[in-house]
């Protein structure tokens, strides 16, 4: 008896200790790439470069940083601009497309209308087509309107691209707020636009937010349009300043590093700041049909 | 005017103006957009694909080829090569990401300490860019200076340096791993919000009739989280194309087109060789594999939902 309880414990000890371990190689592994770029970012290009490998660094410092904002010429590059184009581009595409995915958003959670569901489809497909290949008529058409390497151009592909799923999630938010509460407003003489902003809004408020940062991380990370539709540093966006670190056969690793940790830090702390609503945005819809 | 006349006209107007339904007005915006950026273009595009167009050449836009284009495709060897290659890399990411995101996601919630950061970290390759994804594998995986072959080495597993980018069999399998890393995160965290959604009892019933372990997962726990992992489909599906960016910096297709995908070799005719049209006819194939994509999964969502729904 007591053999098979030792045993037992024993059993339950070690699947403790497996899963402990499985964690954290999982996690490990989860964050050794980002870790990776951090420190090569701070490290001399010698080290980065050595044979055998230098495991642990000598010397840590800020040259890559230091040598990036120094500006053009002086081994830098035209971060700061690149900094600019995507903030105004990725905030402005936000603000818009959480304009029109609130509407949108608003009649898919309280409407019944014909289509219905094909329209949702629909919406969603548009979103399916890859940038790649949008990039072809997008590229003819605006060479044509004279809107290549404009924020302009740039600012509607990604307020197109960002609407389908705002839509979604927003929709996602509303679904949650009870009808009731908006028809007990307007039962209290509230016209209907007063007891959206007043009662339905609030309450979607903090799920609308985080539909935002998401519109905003995927504007600010898109790639493949935004290196075809942009030429100079007019508008180029950092995803597309990256390739500056690029030559035909060398890159400069740790240039590149210190961009990507530029790149990744707005990034990183916005998404803390959702990630609670965004998932629950995403799955409202899912358990409630 | 006094007041109430002006209100009189304008009831007049309101009546006489035929109202638009309160959806089709809120909808409005959102079509208008996706109509100028979208729809308008891509029929621009499906039209060229019906020409010899090219960049260099635009009288050519106009000279009607009917379906030359994809005669040509279906004769290309290469084009299919990269389709099969694309389906291929989709399938198995697919399956593996899903996997993996159900295996993390496990293990996340039978962890009894440091949920909360457990969650965070979980979310942390999310938010790289796929370019940044790609950029930061192809240099983990540099033969020469890679953490990948630095760590094999030190570790005396292979002694020379493993040509991970440059041998095709190879390159495909640094991919694979690249979008999984950059993707595995999403099914992880939808599929930990089903586990965490989920009503305590039936597991509790399950137990005491005296389920096994992997009866109580098959039969309770995976119905349940599902439509969750379908959302999840839903959404990778929705941007499948991400590998684009991955693919383009980590190999741009090469060596030898061994890793070519639709999206570099769409890029690639359109861009490099200034074949517009026959890019076009190109870029429709891929656009209709994204499609079935995603109305696979989205019946399949409707699906579960329905199922959930009615045993609820």
């Amino acid at each position: 008896m007591r053999d098979e309880n030792a045993s037992h414990r024993l059993k339950r000890r070690l699947l403790k200790l497996a899963h402990a371990a499985g964690l954290f190689a999982a996690m490990t592994i989860i964050c050794m790439p980002g870790l990776w770029i951090v420190l090569s970012s701070l490290r001399p290009t010698v080290e980065i470069m050595a044979k055998p490998p230098a495991w642990i660094p000598q010397e840590l410092s800020l040259d890559a940083y230091v040598a990036m904002f120094s500006g053009v010429g002086k081994g830098g590059i035209p971060v700061l601009e690149y900094f600019r184009n995507s903030l105004i581009i990725s905030v402005t595409s936000t603000v818009v497309a959480i304009a029109v995915g609130m509407a949108g958003g608003y009649a898919f959670a309280r409407y019944r209308f014909r289509g219905k569901s094909g329209l949702f489809l629909g919406l969603m497909l548009t979103r399916t087509v890859p940038g790649i290949a949008l990039s072809l008529p997008l590229f003819f058409v605006y060479a044509r309107l004279g809107i290549i390497d404009t924020h302009f151009g740039l600012i509607m592909a990604y307020v197109a691209l960002n609407v389908p799923f705002t839509i979604w999630l927003i929709d996602g938010f509303f679904r949650q707020v009870p009808k009731d509460l908006a028809e007990a407003a307007q039962i209290d003489g509230c016209t209907r636009w007063q007891a959206f902003w007043q009662v339905e809004f609030p309450l979607a408020g903090p799920g609308i937010a985080s539909a935002g940062i998401f519109a905003f991380l995927t504007s600010w990370n898109e790639f493949a349009l935004a290196s075809q539709l942009t030429r100079s540093v007019n508008s180029k966006t950092l995803p597309v300043g990256l390739l500056d670190y690029t030559a035909e056969f060398t890159i400069d690793w740790r240039g590149m590093c210190a961009l990507a940790v530029v790149m990744i830090i707005p990034a990183l702390t916005l998404t803390f700041i959702v990630q609670k609503h965004l998932v629950s945005g995403l799955t409202s819809g899912a358990v409630k049909g | 005017m006094s007041a109430t006349a002006r209100e009189e006209i304008l009831e007049q107007r309101s009546i006489r103006l035929p109202r638009l339904p309160a959806p089709v007005l809120l909808l409005m915006p959102a079509i208008v957009v996706l109509a100028a950026v979208v729809i308008v273009p891509l029929c621009l595009s499906l039209y060229s694909s019906f020409t010899p167009f090219r960049l260099t050449k635009p009288e050519t836009f106009f000279v009607f080829i009917g379906l030359r284009n994809y005669a040509n495709l279906l004769a290309d060897w290469d084009f299919w090569a990269a389709f099969g290659r694309t389906v291929l890399l989709l399938t198995v990411a697919l399956n593996l990401e899903m996997l993996l995101g159900l295996g993390l996601a496990l293990m996340v919630e039978k962890a009894t300490r440091g949920q909360r950061i457990l969650r965070t970290l979980l979310m942390f390759p999310m938010m790289f860019s796929p370019i940044l994804v790609g950029f930061q594998f192809k240099f983990m995986f540099n033969d020469n200076i890679g953490l990948v072959n630095n760590a094999l080495q030190a570790l005396g597993i292979t002694g020379t340096a493993i040509p991970w980018l440059i041998e095709g069999h190879l390159a495909f399998i640094a991919i694979l791993v690249a979008e999984i890393w950059s993707a595995t995160a999403v099914f992880a965290i939808l599929i930990l919000a089903g586990l965490l959604a989920m009503p305590k009892e039936p597991l509790e019933a399950a137990r005491v009739d005296g389920c096994t372990p992997w009866q109580t997962f098959r039969y309770v726990t995976w119905p349940f989280i599902m439509p969750f992992a379908y959302i999840a489909m839903t959404i990778r599906s929705l941007d499948v194309a991400r590998a684009y960016d991955i693919v383009k910096i980590m190999t741009d297709g090469g060596p030898a087109k061994r890793t070519e995908l639709l999206w570099t070799l769409i890029s690639r005719t359109a861009y490099s060789d200034a074949k517009m049209g026959l890019a076009n006819a190109m870029a429709y194939v891929s656009i209709l594999l994204s499609i079935l994509f995603t109305v696979y999964f989205f019946r399949k969502l409707a699906a579960a939902r329905t199922q959930i729904g009615a045993e609820w």
